[in-house]
């Protein structure tokens, strides 16, 4: 049966995210939390191979105790575990210390429930937006890595391929890789499901599995937590609005003319000579 | 769900629902909580004020615990007039220990409560609504709910769904109520700096007051107020929808320009709204209170109209229809049949209970809003008092007796000679005194 690992972070809904105008920073205080958009799409997608292929559905997050919810819900809409990571010593972890301990995770995952096949990650997550955290598992467990992926055209199991559909700016790109394999989706991959009642009982009653540092045996501390974080956040700032010259194009001459008064005056910005068009 | 039977269904994570969830789980029975907001309090309005009777009989000192706003010390009832306000009101230091009751927010103080509830056992099933009871051989065996393999059973239904409760509906206990059985309450959430909030008040520390004022409601029968909070203002009105259907206003209209009055706007400035919200309030008093309980079931909070309009109190009378629904559970558990007779005696409890007595006591207020006319009680009445007192207090030179006859005459003339102005008040007292 295949074994899917699907990483996800509690992160302030975005939608109610404000920024306090003195420090730039965001205020986190009484913004509702939420599991990440995209990793519910990994997630989602885990779940459809496993109602299609039957499949054990492993869930880890690295986070505070009070992340426990994100990992109940994703067991509510039919995930098999959830295993929370927390611990103090891993607080205030960048991307490159975060990759590190959700790679070790993985590898206990393995330990603990045997071999596996897919990891999803959602492409970025709401708050930190870099999108590194998924290809850094990656090469840190040397898997194959599709990032972006927005379709899985086909899964087989016996000769251990997948083929997916990757949403590059540019176009599709369409890639076959061997198992296993680490994918980032992205929203187009699919609709989350919501959770049967059945899935919202066995939730209620659920407790996540913690790992502390001491469930790992070789865990290096110089690269977990502040200490692991290279990062230097050199500023931060709100970007100002910019204001926008809105025109309105009549129709009164008729469709056409409207289109090619558009085109007549997109045509006489950079833009299509910076877009490779002119 | 075969395999999950719980001892009681709660349907809806309100004051009445999760008292109830509370009540239940801690006697150890198995009690589902469902909630159709995305968690309890998201869906709920109310003005205010918290009191501490009925929440201490269910959890001891949770004031120490809970989080509200400003305890109260000072209640001001306010009669407006055009640019004019005549003041009642009493601040009592009495009233600080212990607290006779606080300002709160809904989305706050129902988070804790319903986690109160599930502390003590109760399963939260939130984010889902309750489609339908389900029902077998005239008698109630579980709900029906939005989600997949949505159905699930319990030996009783408590229904907590609110002033609209489809589900009361449902079961034929409540009519649908008419328009002037209810008000539609719309309500600003003011943000301002602690200190202006004291200082504009007249508080220290976390003491908090609150005003009612009744006029200048476009002439329809309402009531407005405003609270203080911690760092913000609740500002509303609630108006009887048949009167805003009769004068085609929007509730919105009449809370903007109450907004401009002279004395409420000064009392405001410079904050900035945080939050709109509406709801509805059912004030159809003693005569609207459906029938309390049927096989399998029993109604409580707003979905059974417990509210007390003129005392602005619906929350208390909330959790103490919860709790009494609770534990009526708890004995019919006990005793192995959740039969109608015996979850009559929920109704017996209540009949007993001070919900039951005190909308007795108001019974003929609602008629009395129904029937005389709510442009003479809501405004030419609050003006006339207004003019009156601004004769009285005027030192013009009139001799005091001319002014006082004055005064009588005017109040006399608005309400429609002598007979009419005896009438109306013996009106008002029977209203008020069942």
């Amino acid at each position: 049966m295949l074994h899917i690992v699907v990483c996800v972070k509690q992160v302030p809904d975005s939608r109610e995210i404000r920024i306090d105008p003195k420090t730039n920073t965001l205020i986190r205080q009484g913004v509702p939390a939420i599991v990440n958009y995209f990793d519910l799409n990994g997630l989602e997608e885990a779940l459809s191979l496993k109602d299609r292929f039957g499949a054990r559905v492993t869930v880890v997050s690295m986070g505070p105790p009070s992340a426990d919810k994100a990992l109940k819900q994703c067991v509510s809409m039919g995930a098999d575990e959830g295993v929370l990571v927390s611990d103090r010593a891993f607080a205030g972890a960048d991307t490159l210390a975060t990759s590190y301990v959700i790679a070790l995770t993985v590898q206990k995952v393995e330990e603990v429930w045997g071999p596996v096949d897919m990891v999803f990650c959602g492409k970025q997550t709401l708050d930190g937006d870099t999108g590194q955290v998924g290809p850094g598992v990656a090469c840190r467990l040397d898997l194959e890595q599709l990032t972006y992926v927005e379709k899985i055209e086909q899964l087989d199991e016996k000769r251990r391929e997948i083929v997916v559909h990757r949403h590059l700016e540019d176009g599709i790109e369409r890639v076959k890789a061997k198992l296993p394999v680490l994918m980032t989706a992205v929203a187009e991959l699919n609709k989350p499901r919501r959770a049967s009642l059945p899935g919202v009982l066995r939730a209620a009653e659920y407790k996540p599995i913690v790992w502390t540092t001491n469930d790992f045996a070789n865990l290096d501390r110089a690269q977990i937590g502040l200490k692991g974080s290279p990062t230097i956040v050199g500023k931060t700032w709100v970007p100002e609005q910019k204001k926008i010259d809105t025109q309105m194009i009549g129709l009164d001459k008729g469709i056409e003319s409207a289109a090619t008064d558009l085109i007549g005056q997109l045509f006489s910005t950079e833009l299509p000579a910076k877009l490779g068009w002119a | 769900m075969a395999d999950a039977h719980f001892n009681a269904i709660v349907v809806g994570a309100g004051p009445a629902g999760s008292a109830a969830a509370l009540t239940m789980a801690e006697a150890g029975l198995k009690v589902a909580l469902i909630e159709r907001g995305e968690f309890p309090g998201a869906k709920n309005v109310f003005g205010g004020v918290l009191y501490r009777k009925q929440i201490e009989d269910l959890i001891p000192e949770f004031w120490k615990e809970a989080p509200l706003e400003r305890a109260i010390v000072e209640q001001r009832m306010w009669l407006l007039g055009n640019d004019s306000v005549a003041k009642f009101g009493h601040r009592n230091e009495r009233y600080l220990d212990p607290p006779n009751c606080w300002t709160g927010l809904r989305v706050k103080f129902d988070q804790w409560f319903a986690g109160k509830a599930e502390k003590a056992g109760a399963l939260p099933i939130y984010e889902t609504v309750v489609t339908e009871l389900i029902r077998e051989n005239g008698r109630v065996v579980g709900v029906r709910t939005d989600r997949e393999d949505g159905d699930l059973r319990a030996d009783v239904v408590i229904v907590a769904d609110g002033v609209n409760s489809l589900l009361g509906k449902a079961l034929g206990a409540h009519q649908e109520w008419m328009p002037d059985q209810v008000s539609l309450a719309v309500k600003e959430m003011i943000a301002l700096p602690k200190e202006k909030i004291q200082d504009r008040f007249n508080l220290e520390g976390d003491e908090g007051c609150t005003i009612e004022f009744i006029g200048q409601t476009a002439g329809m029968a309402g009531l407005g107020f405003l609270y203080t909070n911690q760092d913000t203002l609740s500002l509303g009105v609630g108006v009887m929808v048949s009167d805003l259907k009769k004068h085609h206003i929007k509730p919105y209209e009449v809370l903007d320009s109450i907004k401009q009055h002279p004395m409420i706007r000064r009392l405001i400035q410079g904050g900035e709204v945080k939050e709109y919200s509406g709801h509805l309030i059912p004030e159809g008093g003693f005569d609207a209170l459906p029938p309390l309980s049927g096989d399998g079931w029993m109604l409580v909070g707003d979905a059974a109209q417990m509210v007390n309009a003129v005392h602005r109190e619906g929350t208390n009378l909330a959790m103490l229809s919860g709790r009494l629904a609770g534990l009526t559970a708890i004995k019919a558990h006990q005793q192995g049949s959740f039969s109608a007779g015996m979850l009559k005696s929920y109704d017996d409890t209540i009949r007993a209970s001070i919900v039951f007595k005190d909308l007795k006591k108001y019974r003929g207020m609602h008629s009395l809003m129904r029937d005389v006319d709510s442009e003479l009680l809501f405004n030419k009445l609050p003006q006339a008092l207004n003019d009156a007192v601004y004769q009285m207090l005027l030192v013009d030179g009139v001799t005091k007796k001319e002014k006082q006859k004055s005064a009588i005459k005017l109040l006399r003339s608005v309400a429609g000679g002598n007979m009419d102005l005896l009438r109306l008040g013996l009106k008002g007292w029977r209203a008020m005194n069942g």
